[in-house]
């Protein structure tokens, strides 16, 4: 999709929240990133960092509370949007955990969404033509688009069935929630090179989370950002995923909490 | 949905036998609660549920019958069967004044499918299952005789049976009794429309021929202000098939019960219902389906959605297996989705099981908020909060409105659902409890 390239997420000192009053409970504390077209980011970072609230927030899960900072897409206040506008504009979420819609088909979901997010409904016979095509290379029966939207789904299919999405809505700024949590080998290696075709097909710019270095042998990220305590500790290349896959969290958590205690 | 649920089955004859044995030992006797009777005062704010409590109050294990309205006490409101009916809203019916006020009546017969009128002491009427509470028995005496609908053996209709029902907002007491005359083998649909503003308290009866397929359709499509109570008495013979699809979205109060009698052996009965309350409507459905012979199936599904101040809808489902019922399956299931705070949906299930001999029974009742986390997975797939609203709806409905066999009514009433969502807050405007989403 040539008019996707030259998008840019751009990520300035995030601040967000959860809860109310007492409860308050600030998770992410200035986070700093840059997304542009056909990058690939990782973000890495051990469980509570805060990177599914990243990825939330950037969505515009009203559960979070934005308290200072600015996300822009290509110059416009993403933080303004509605939850809707934002996928219009171009941001995607593939979700850890996607929600089961019951009595919604797959088929009647995706093609409201494709609807929605080009702004006028698909010619029919490409649009069929392209569910088929993807579903194919993404290894799901043809049966799976008269199922209810990720009701009685597996793990497995729930994952698929996000990089179907991301696939057909071709969005300019894709984040990954985890994707590959969850997945066997088969199953993780399937999703993956839908990402890739994914961003071989349209330029788009992945947000990819994780925990896991297993995913980074099938998406090969530009950029590698660690994530602990709501902010990024370290950023570097393809080669920081490997040095944290030798040597895990350990010493990124015992440097927070240094820092924490002097601070 | 974020809901209380709690699916209780009992599948397969050991199981069953053995729960049967344990309530029904020696010194418990047949009139002791069975294991799903609710609590005292179940209920509650909108997201509670009423379900499995020790306290044995449900309703009773015989069902007192009467043709004669002074045979049941006047109502206070304190019985049972009418603790969640605000009776205000009912009184005019239940002061039981005859009238001769009517609705207006448009028929659509197919071919072969006769309308009379019978009198008070046609013997039709005598061999009908008896009024359950004071208002049916008045219904009975004020109507006066029935309008009747035949449907002759082994008829095949090309289209549905319709009676529209419009009430034309007279404040007199419109008293209507019909009965639907099922031959045998004969397969039919049958629907009573109801519209327009009127004070009604109408009796149906549906005798389903032995071998028959029925369908009865009653929408509740009233006018703001009307007020409807109705028995529905099904009697199904053997090896027939009866569906009840019943649709309440209008009127101020709707309190219809349902009842099911088997006569024979193989019949099966399948009751669905679908609701939808706005602010200040009551509408309530009572079930009893009662297995006195061997080799039954029913199946109750009924769901509805609320919305607004003081919407309240109620749902009370009554099973009863009897000792010689063996080789019964029974299901029931409400589910009920509350799209805004101050509303309130009770729901009931009872189950008594006589027999250990049964193939399955059990139940499930669940009542949820409008699920905000489907809401933001649409959305977030750049649907607009309306549609996506529309669609969780509609999802949610989906399954009982495809069971109503006349496709251009279940659109018409998907249609009416989908037009009244509109004036829901939107995504961002709702209040989020704690604890619906723990993202890591």
């Amino acid at each position: 999709m040539t008019e996707s390239t030259g998008s840019v997420l751009e990520i300035r000192d995030l601040h967000v929240t959860v809860g109310e009053g007492d409860e308050t409970k600030e998770i992410l504390r200035g986070v700093d990133l840059t997304i542009r077209s056909g990058e690939t980011h990782a973000i890495m970072g051990p469980n509570g960092s805060g990177k599914s609230t990243l990825a939330y927030s950037i969505a515009g899960h009203p559960k979070y509370t934005i308290t200072g900072g600015t996300v822009t897409l290509d110059g416009e206040d993403v933080l303004e949007m509605t939850v809707d506008e934002r996928a219009r504009a171009g941001l995607f979420l593939a979700m850890q955990y996607p929600v089961e819609v019951p009595g919604v088909s797959v088929s009647n979901f995706l093609r409201t969404a494709k609807t929605a997010v080009s702004g006028e409904a698909p010619k029919l016979r490409t649009w069929v033509k392209d569910v088929r095509t993807e579903m194919e290379a993404l290894e799901m029966d043809s049966a799976f688009a008269e199922r209810n939207v990720n009701e009685g789904f597996s793990g497995g299919e729930k994952k698929r069935h996000e990089i179907l999405q991301m696939g057909l809505l071709k969005p300019k700024i894709a984040i990954l929630d985890e994707t590959d949590s969850g997945l066997d080998v088969d199953a993780l290696r399937v999703v993956s090179e839908g990402v890739n075709r994914a961003k071989a097909n349209s330029a788009v710019g992945v947000l990819l989370i994780t925990h896991y270095t297993r995913i980074l042998r099938y998406i090969e990220p530009d950029f590698v950002h660690v994530f602990v305590a709501g902010r990024v500790v370290e950023e570097g290349g393809k080669e920081l995923a490997d040095k944290l896959e030798a040597e895990g969290y350990a010493s990124y958590l015992k440097a927070d909490a240094e820092a924490a205690a002097i601070s | 949905m974020p809901e209380n649920q709690t699916p209780d089955t009992i599948a397969g004859p050991a199981e069953s036998a053995a729960l049967a044995s344990e309530l029904f030992a020696d010194g418990v006797g047949a009139q002791a609660g069975p294991p799903t009777t609710p609590a005292e005062g179940t209920g509650g704010p909108a997201g509670a549920h009423s379900h499995g409590g020790p306290a044995p109050t449900g309703s009773p294990a015989e069902r007192f019958t009467s043709t004669d309205p002074d045979d049941f006490p006047v109502v206070t409101g304190r019985e049972e069967e009418w603790r969640f009916t605000p009776l205000k809203r009912v009184r005019t019916l239940l002061e039981g004044a005859a009238s001769g006020a009517r609705l207006e009546v448009e028929t659509d017969l197919p071919a072969g499918v006769e309308l009379t009128t019978v009198g008070a002491d046609d013997p039709l009427l005598k061999g009908l299952p008896e009024p359950v509470d004071r208002l049916a028995a008045l219904t009975r005496v004020n109507a006066g005789g029935a309008t009747v609908v035949r449907i002759p053996a082994e008829a095949q209709l090309d289209r549905p049976v319709t009676l529209s029902m419009r009430g034309s907002g007279a404040a007199d007491v419109v008293w209507g009794m019909t009965v639907i005359e099922v031959g045998a083998f004969a397969e039919a649909t049958v629907v009573l429309d109801h519209s327009g503003r009127a004070n009604y308290s109408g009796g149906v009866a549906v005798v389903v021929g032995d071998g028959a397929r029925v369908e009865l359709v009653s929408v509740q499509d009233w006018a703001p202000g009307a007020v409807h109570g109705g028995q529905y008495d099904a009697v199904v013979g053997r090896d027939a098939t009866y569906t009840q699809v019943v649709v309440t979205l209008g009127g101020d109060l709707v309190r219809l019960v349902s009842n099911v009698d088997y006569t024979s052996t193989g019949g099966t009965a399948d009751l669905s219902g679908v609701y939808f309350a706005d602010e200040t409507q009551h509408q309530e459905h009572r079930l009893w389906v009662d297995h006195s012979t061997p080799n039954c199936t029913s199946n109750v599904v009924y769901k509805g959605a609320l919305q607004g101040e003081q919407a309240h809808t109620v749902w009370v489902g009554d099973v009863r297996i009897r000792p010689a019922a063996t080789g019964t399956e029974t299901y029931e299931l409400n589910r009920n989705l509350v799209l805004t705070d101050g509303a309130r949906a009770d729901s009931v299930p009872n189950l008594e099981i006589e027999t250990g001999e049964i193939v399955s029974a059990g139940h499930a009742s669940a009542t949820g908020r409008f699920d905000d986390e489907q809401l933001f997975y649409l959305c977030s797939r750049g649907i607009d909060a309306e549609t996506a609203r529309r669609l969780v709806v509609r999802g949610f409905f989906a399954d009982v409105v495809q069971k109503i066999g006349v496709p251009a009514l279940a659109d018409r009433l998907m249609g009416s659902i989908e037009q009244r969502l509109g004036a829901l807050p939107g995504l961002e405007e709702q209040e989020h409890p704690e604890g619906e989403l723990q993202p890591a």
